[in-house]
C-alpha cells in the first residue's frame, strides 16, 4: 500500500501554506486532468506528493473508496459464512424420535427455476455495471471533459448504470416471483429446516441488493449533479465493485441452494 | 460435607472443598502447582515493578534484548508447554475414553429448575423417555414412556446415591434449556444440554454428602437447583438399591 | 491556533451549538459522542453493580421503589451489568471513543476516512444503548439470560421472566451495536491504511495505533458473525425457525414445536467467535497505549518495539482461534477442548511477551510517576493479577472445575474490566490538555484516585479468586436457602461475599474523586503548555493536530515514535524535522 510517497528519512521542504489557500493549482478536484497520474512531473510545481493529506487527486480518493469498500465487504462475507455454516449444520443435524430411530428432517426446498433466469439477470446487469465503470475512467473521454467539450464519461456512465439499476430491479422482481412461486406451494419460512435458509440467504442478499440500489440511484444522481469529476468516479466505481461482490456472493448462495442441499 | 475429614492445608490455604473423588487428587495437585505457580509469578512481577520503578539510579538503556525478553520469554513459554501437557494428559484420561463396561449407569436429567436421576433397574436398560411426557406432577418427571418394557423397573431419584470406590457413568440430558451439572466436591462439571447426552464418568471416593449444583444460567431458578449426592460405602449402596427396587415394585403392585 | 475557529463560532449565520453538534461528522464531536455514550452506560453499569453486591450480601434488603430484588432481578441485573459494560463502555470508550479523538492526530490525518459514514456508527451505537436502557421498562423487565443468552433460554419468554419483550430488546440493541461497531472500525481501517500523513510509513506508526489497527481487524469478522448469530436468534423467536433448539425440546410443560433439529451449542460457537474477539477488542488499545504511555515517562524506547507490533497482531490472529475455551464442559469435543486449549496457551505467550516489554521498559528508568504513568503500571499490575488465572482455566482439567464459578468472575474483572479501565483512566489523564484545550486534570487527586481505585480493585476482585476456587458459582442470586450440602460448601465464604460487597462500593465512590477532577479542572483556566508530558507522538505537535486549521502547513512524521537521548534528558518528537546531518538510520 504505497500511500505514502514521501521516502522515509528523508527531508522535504515543505511550501509554506497560504490561509485560505487550499494549495496552489489542483485541488484534486478535477481542474487537473483526472487520469490516473500520481505526481506531475520535476520541477513544475505538481509534486502532489507534496500536498496535503486527502488533496493529492483523485486517485487517492478512489484508492479510499475502495479499501472501506474492501474491508465492509470482509465484514459481510463473514455474515454470510456463519449463515452458510449454520446452514451444513442443520443439514446434517438429526434426532432421534420416539421409536430410537434417527431422524433427519431436513427435506430440501425445490429452488424455483425461475433463480436461473434471475441469475443470468444478476450476471448480466454486472456486466453494464463493469461497462458504466470503466467508461468513467477511459481517458479519452476524461480528456474530453477536461478541455470542456461536455461530460461524455458521465453519460455513458448513466446509460450503463440505468441498465444494471433495471436488471437489479428485475432481479429483485424475480426473486419476489420465486418467493410468491413457493408461497403458493405452501412453501414459507417456517415450513421446514431447509426452508428457514431458503428464505434467509435469499432474503438477505435482497436486502444487500436493496443497498446496491440506494447506492446506484445515489450514483446516478451524482453523475447529474456533481461537477466534481473526482467525486463521479468514486460514486461509480464503489457502487459497482459493491456490485460485483453482490453478484459473486448470489453466485456462490445459488450454487449452494441449487447443489448444496 | 464430612465434617470428620481434615482437609489438607494447601486444600484449606486456596479455600479448595474437600476432594472427594478418585481423579481429583491429580487434579487438585495440578491446580495447586498452578496457583503456586500464579502465586508466585504476580508476587514476583508486581515486585520488579516496584522496584524497577522506585530505583533511585537510571540504568541505562536496557539493551540486552536477548536476556530481558527472548530467554524470559522462552522460560515462559516452556512453562505453558508444561503445565499444558500435564493438563491434557489428566483431561485425556478422563475424557478421551468412555466409562469402563462395568461402570454403574446413572441417567441425569436436568430441567427447570431440579435435577433428577436414573437407575436402570434390574434388567440394567434404561427405559426410552420422551420429552413431551415430561411431568413432575403426575410421578413421570424425566418423561418414561410407558409404551417401552425397559422402562417398567426404572428408578427415578431427586438424590444420587452412589456406591464408593466404584466408576459410574453418568449419561446427562436435559428437557429445556441447557443446564451445568456440577459436583465441587467431586471436581465435576459437565453442562446437560437439550436435545443431546453427554456422557461424564467418575469414581467417588469419600462417603457422605455433597451439593449438586446447576452452574449454567437457566432461570429465575437457576440458584436453587440442587441436589445432593450420597456417596455410600459399597455395601450400604447395595442395601439402598435393593430396597429401591422393592418399593418401586411395591408401587407397581396396585 | 484558534483564531480564525474563533472567528467561526461567533458568526450569526450557524446553526444553535447543540444542533451543530449534533449533525457534525467531526471525529471529534463523534469520539465525544462515544466517550458520551460509555459514560451513561458506565453509569448504569456500576449502579447495577452496587444492587447485585447489596443484593448479594443482604438478600433481604428492598431496593426502594422497587421492593425486594427477587431471583429474576438479580438476573436480569447480571446481564444488563455486564452487557452495558462490555460493550457500551470497554468496547466504546478505548477503540471508537479515543480512537476517534486520537488516532487521526497521531497518524497525521486532519480528519477521519468517511467522516459522514462515521457519525452513522456514532449514532447507531447510541440508539443501541437507548434500546438497551429501555429493557428496563419493557413488561417482563430485562433479560435473564446473561450477557452470553445461551439458548434455549434465550428462545422464548416460555423460559422466564424477560425472555419476552426484553430479550428482544436486546438483540436490537445488539444488532444495532454490531452495526455501528463494524461502520466505526470500517472507517478507522480505512483511516490507518489511507490517511497517515507524509513519512509516517508503517515503521513509525505508534503502538496505540497498532492496537486500534488490529482491534479494528478484529472487530469486522467477529460483529459480522455476532450480527448473523443475533438474526438467527431471532428467526427462531418469532419465525418459528429451529437453528438454537433442540428438537422435542419442552420448556414450562410446553413443547416448542418449531421445524428442524438445532443445536444450542451451534449458538455458543457462533457467539464466542465473536465473545473471545470482543474481550480482546476491549483490551488491545490499553495495551497499546500502556506501551507508549511507560516509554514516555520512563524516556526510553518501548523495550523491543518491533516485537511489541508483533504480538499485537499475534494477539489478534490467535483470538480468532481461541473461542473453544469457553466451552470446555459446554458439551465439546474432548479432543476440541485440548486443541483450544493450545491455542489459549499460544496465545499468553505474546501476552507475556507485552508484560516483559513493559516490564523492562520501566526497569531502573527512574521514571516520571505522573498520574497516567501510575495508570499505566497499575494497567500492567491488573493484567498480570488477571491473565496468571487465564493460563490456569485455559487448562481444560482444571476449567472443568473452575468454569462458571466467581474465579472467572474475578480473572474477566481484573484483566478486562479493571484493566481496560485503568487503561481509560490512563488515557483521559494523559490526553485531557488535548481534549479539553490545555486544561490538566488536577496531579494531586490523580494520585489520591489511582492508589484508592488500585487499593479498592484489588479489595473487591482478588477475594473472587478465592471464593470461586471454594465452589461458588456466578449468576446465582442469592447463596441463602440452598439445600444442606450447598449451604455447607458455601457459607464458608460468607466473609469474603462483604469484603467484595464493601470493596465494590467503595470503589465506585472513589469514581467520585475522578468525577470531581474532571469538572474542576473544566472550570479551571488552561495552563498546559504546548507538550505537557513531553511526549514524541504526533498528537502533541503545535499545529494542534486535534482541531487542525487548513491554514497551518500539514504535518509530517520524520522519526519513530519514542525518540529519547540515553539519560533520557532530550528527546526528538516525531514531527521535529531532523537536522540535515542526523539523518536517523531506520
Ligand atoms: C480483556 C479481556 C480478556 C483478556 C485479555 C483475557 C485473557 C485471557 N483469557 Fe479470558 N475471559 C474474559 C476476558 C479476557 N480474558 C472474559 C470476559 C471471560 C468470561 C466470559 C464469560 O463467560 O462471561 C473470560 C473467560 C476465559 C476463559 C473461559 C473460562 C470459563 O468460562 O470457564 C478462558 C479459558 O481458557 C480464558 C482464558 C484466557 C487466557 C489464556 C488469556 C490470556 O490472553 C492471558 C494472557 C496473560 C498472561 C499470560 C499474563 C502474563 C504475565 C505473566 C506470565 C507474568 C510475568 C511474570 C514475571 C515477569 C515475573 N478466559
Ligand atoms: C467492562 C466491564 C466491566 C466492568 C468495568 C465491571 C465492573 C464491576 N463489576 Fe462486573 N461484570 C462484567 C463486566 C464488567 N464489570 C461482565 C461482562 C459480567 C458478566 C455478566 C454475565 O454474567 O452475564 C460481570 C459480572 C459481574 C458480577 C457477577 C455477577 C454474578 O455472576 O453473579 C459481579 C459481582 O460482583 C460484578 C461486579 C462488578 C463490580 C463491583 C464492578 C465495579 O468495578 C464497578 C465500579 C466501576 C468502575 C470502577 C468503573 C469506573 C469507570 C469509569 C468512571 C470510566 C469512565 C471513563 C470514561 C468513559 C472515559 N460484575
Ligand atoms: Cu439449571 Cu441453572
Ligand atoms: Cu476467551
Amino acid at each position: 500500500m504505497p500511500t505514502i510517497l514521501t521516502p522515509p528519512g528523508i527531508y522535504q521542504p515543505r511550501r509554506p501554506g497560504r490561509p485560505g489557500d487550499l494549495g496552489e493549482g489542483d485541488s484534486g478536484s478535477g481542474r487537473r486532468p483526472p487520469t490516473d497520474k500520481r505526481t506531475g512531473g520535476n520541477g513544475d510545481g505538481d509534486n502532489w506528493s507534496d500536498r496535503p493529506q486527502g488533496r493529492r487527486g483523485p486517485r487517492e480518493r478512489l484508492s479510499r473508496a475502495r479499501v472501506g469498500l474492501f474491508f465492509a465487504l470482509g465484514g459481510d462475507l463473514m455474515f454470510f459464512i456463519a449463515l452458510v455454516s449454520v446452514f451444513f449444520v442443520a443439514k446434517t443435524s438429526s434426532h432421534f424420535d420416539a421409536y430410537s430411530r434417527l431422524i433427519n428432517d431436513w427435506l430440501p426446498t425445490a429452488i424455483p427455476s425461475i433463480l436461473w433466469l434471475n441469475t443470468a439477470v444478476l450476471l448480466v446487469s454486472s456486466v453494464c455495471a463493469e461497462i458504466a465503470r470503466r467508461s468513467m475512467f477511459r481517458e479519452t473521454d476524461l480528456m474530453d471533459e477536461w478541455f470542456g467539450f461536455g461530460r461524455p464519461t458521465s453519460r455513458r456512465a448513466a446509460i450503463w448504470l440505468s441498465a444494471t439499476l433495471a436488471l437489479g430491479a428485475l432481479f429483485l422482481a424475480g426473486q419476489w416471483v420465486a418467493w410468491t412461486q413457493l408461497a403458493a406451494q405452501h412453501v414459507l419460512f417456517n415450513s421446514n429446516a431447509s426452508s428457514h435458509f431458503f428464505y434467509l440467504i435469499t432474503v438477505a442478499h435482497a436486502a444487500h441488493l436493496f443497498l446496491g440500489i440506494a447506492a446506484l440511484v445515489t450514483a446516478l444522481t451524482l453523475l447529474a449533479r456533481s461537477r466534481q469529476l473526482a467525486t463521479r468516479q468514486v460514486a461509480v466505481d464503489a457502487t459497482v465493485w459493491y456490485w460485483h461482490a453482490m453478484g459473486l456472493l448470489w453466485i456462490f448462495l445459488f450454487v449452494l441452494l441449487e447443489y448444496g442441499q | 460435607m464430612p465434617s470428620t475429614q481434615a482437609i489438607p492445608p494447601a486444600l484449606r490455604f486456596w479455600h479448595l472443598p474437600v476432594d472427594g473423588s478418585w481423579h481429583g487428587h491429580a487434579l487438585d495437585s495440578h491446580l495447586l502447582l498452578n496457583l503456586w505457580i500464579a502465586l508466585a509469578l504476580f508476587a514476583l512481577s508486581n515486585l520488579l515493578l516496584f522496584v524497577g520503578v522506585l530505583s533511585s539510579r537510571r540504568a541505562h538503556r536496557p539493551i540486552h534484548k536477548l536476556t530481558l525478553e527472548y530467554l524470559p520469554l522462552l522460560a515462559f513459554a516452556a512453562t505453558f508447554l508444561l503445565l499444558g501437557s500435564r493438563a491434557s494428559s489428566l483431561w485425556a484420561t478422563q475424557r478421551y475414553t468412555g466409562a469402563a463396561p462395568d461402570a454403574l449407569q446413572v441417567e441425569v436429567t436436568g430441567l427447570q429448575f431440579a435435577w433428577y436421576f436414573r437407575y436402570p433397574g434390574a434388567d440394567a436398560t434404561f427405559g426410552h423417555t420422551r420429552n413431551d411426557l415430561v411431568s413432575a406432577a403426575e410421578g413421570n418427571p424425566v418423561g418414561l414412556d410407558p409404551a417401552d418394557p425397559h422402562g417398567a423397573d426404572d428408578i427415578v431419584r431427586p438424590q444420587l446415591v452412589l456406591p464408593a470406590g466404584r466408576e459410574v457413568d453418568l449419561t446427562l440430558r436435559a428437557v429445556d434449556v441447557i443446564h451445568g451439572f456440577a459436583i465441587p466436591e467431586m471436581r465435576l462439571k459437565q453442562n446437560a444440554v437439550p436435545g443431546q447426552t453427554q456422557h461424564i464418568h467418575f469414581t467417588p471416593e469419600l462417603p457422605g454428602d455433597y451439593a449438586i449444583l446447576c452452574t449454567q444460567v437457566c432461570g429465575l431458578g437457576h440458584y436453587r437447583m440442587q441436589a445432593v449426592l450420597r456417596v455410600l460405602p459399597a455395601a450400604d449402596f447395595n442395601k439402598w438399591l435393593i430396597e429401591q427396587e422393592r418399593s418401586k415394585d411395591a408401587e407397581a403392585l396396585p | 491556533m484558534s483564531a480564525p475557529s474563533q472567528r467561526l463560532r461567533t458568526s450569526p449565520a450557524r446553526p444553535h451549538r447543540i444542533v451543530r453538534a449534533l449533525t457534525s461528522t467531526n471525529h471529534r464531536n463523534i469520539g465525544f459522542g462515544y466517550l458520551t455514550i460509555s459514560t451513561i452506560a458506565v453509569i448504569f453499569g456500576t449502579i447495577l453493580s452496587w444492587l447485585m453486591r447489596i443484593h448479594l450480601s443482604w438478600p433481604d434488603w428492598k431496593l426502594p421503589l422497587h421492593g425486594p430484588i427477587l431471583p429474576e432481578d438479580y438476573l436480569a441485573l447480571v446481564t444488563m451489568h455486564g452487557t452495558l459494560m462490555l460493550f457500551f463502555v470497554l468496547t466504546v470508550a478505548p477503540q471508537s471513543g479515543f480512537g476517534n479523538l486520537i488516532l487521526p492526530a497521531q497518524i497525521g490525518a486532519r480528519r477521519m476516512a468517511f467522516p459522514r459514514l462515521n457519525a452513522l456508527g456514532m449514532w447507531t451505537t447510541a440508539a443501541g444503548l437507548i434500546v438497551l436502557l429501555c429493557a428496563f421498562l419493557v413488561p417482563g423487565g430485562s433479560p435473564i439470560a446473561g450477557w452470553t443468552s445461551y439458548p434455549p433460554l434465550s428462545v422464548t419468554s416460555l423460559a422466564g421472566p424477560g425472555e419476552g419483550a426484553g430479550q428482544d430488546v436486546w438483540l436490537t440493541s445488539i444488532a444495532l451495536f454490531a452495526i455501528g461497531g463494524t461502520i466505526s472500525a470500517v472507517v478507522m481501517l480505512t483511516t490507518i491504511v489511507k490517511l497517515r500523513c507524509a513519512g509516517m510509513t508503517w515503521r513509525r506508526v505508534p503502538l496505540t495505533v497498532w492496537g486500534w489497527f488490529t482491534a479494528s481487524l478484529l472487530v469486522v469478522p467477529a460483529f459480522s458473525v455476532l450480527l448473523a448469530a443475533v438474526l438467527l436468534l431471532f428467526c427462531d423467536r418469532h419465525l418459528g425457525s429451529a437453528f438454537f433448539i433442540p428438537h422435542a425440546d419442552v420448556i414450562n410443560s410446553t413443547l416448542v414445536s418449531h421445524h428442524g433439529t438445532g443445536s444450542p451449542l451451534l449458538w455458543l460457537h457462533l457467539f464466542w467467535f465473536f465473545g473471545h474477539p470482543e474481550v480482546y477488542i476491549a483490551i488491545l488499545p490499553g495495551m497499546g497505549l500502556t506501551s507508549m504511555v511507560i516509554a514516555n515517562f520512563s524516556r526510553r524506547r518501548v523495550f523491543a518495539y518491533r516485537l511489541m507490533i508483533a504480538t499485537t497482531l499475534a494477539i489478534g490472529l490467535l483470538g480468532l482461534l481461541v473461542w473453544g475455551h469457553h466451552m470446555f464442559v459446554a458439551g465439546l469435543n474432548p479432543f476440541a477442548g485440548t486443541a483450544f486449549a493450545a491455542a489459549s496457551l499460544a496465545i499468553a505467550v505474546p501476552a507475556t511477551a507485552k508484560v516483559l516489554s513493559w516490564l523492562a521498559t520501566s526497569w531502573r528508568a527512574r521514571p516520571w510517576l505522573s498520574t497516567p504513568m501510575l495508570f499505566a503500571l497499575g494497567f500492567v499490575s491488573l493484567f498480570i493479577a488477571g491473565g496468571l488465572s487465564g493460563i490456569i482455566v485455559a487448562q481444560p482439567i482444571l476449567d472443568e472445575y473452575l468454569h462458571n464459578t466467581f474465579f472467572i468472575v474475578g480473572h474477566f474483572h481484573l484483566i478486562m474490566a479493571m484493566a481496560g479501565v485503568f487503561g481509560l483512566f490512563c488515557a483521559t489523564y494523559y490526553w485531557f490538555p488535548l481534549l479539553a484545550h490545555g486544561r490538566m486534570l488536577s496531579e494531586r487527586l490523580g494520585k489520591w484516585h489511582f492508589w484508592l481505585t488500585l487499593l479498592f480493585t484489588y479489595t473487591t476482585f482478588l477475594p473472587m479468586y478465592f471464593s470461586g476456587l471454594g465452589g461458588e458459582p456466578r449468576r446465582y442470586a442469592q447463596l441463602t436457602g440452598l439445600n444442606a450440602p450447598a449451604q455447607a460448601l458455601l457459607a464458608a465464604h460468607t466473609v469474603l461475599q462483604f469484603h467484595i460487597t464493601g470493596g465494590a462500593i467503595a470503589l465506585g465512590l472513589t469514581q467520585l474523586l475522578f468525577l470531581f477532577n474532571l469538572v474542576r479542572s473544566l472550570r479551571a483556566p488552561s495552563i498546559a503548555p504546548d507538550n505537557p508530558w513531553s511526549a514524541t507522538t504526533m498528537e502533541w505537535a503545535p499545529q494542534g493536530m486535534l482541531e487542525p486549521s487548513p491554514d497551518l502547513p500539514s504535518p509530517a512524521a520524520y522519526h519513530r515514535p519514542c525518540h529519547y537521548t540515553d539519560d533520557g534528558s532530550s528527546f526528538t518528537p516525531q514531527w521535529e524535522s531532523p537536522q540535515p546531518s542526523t539523518v536517523e538510520q531506520e
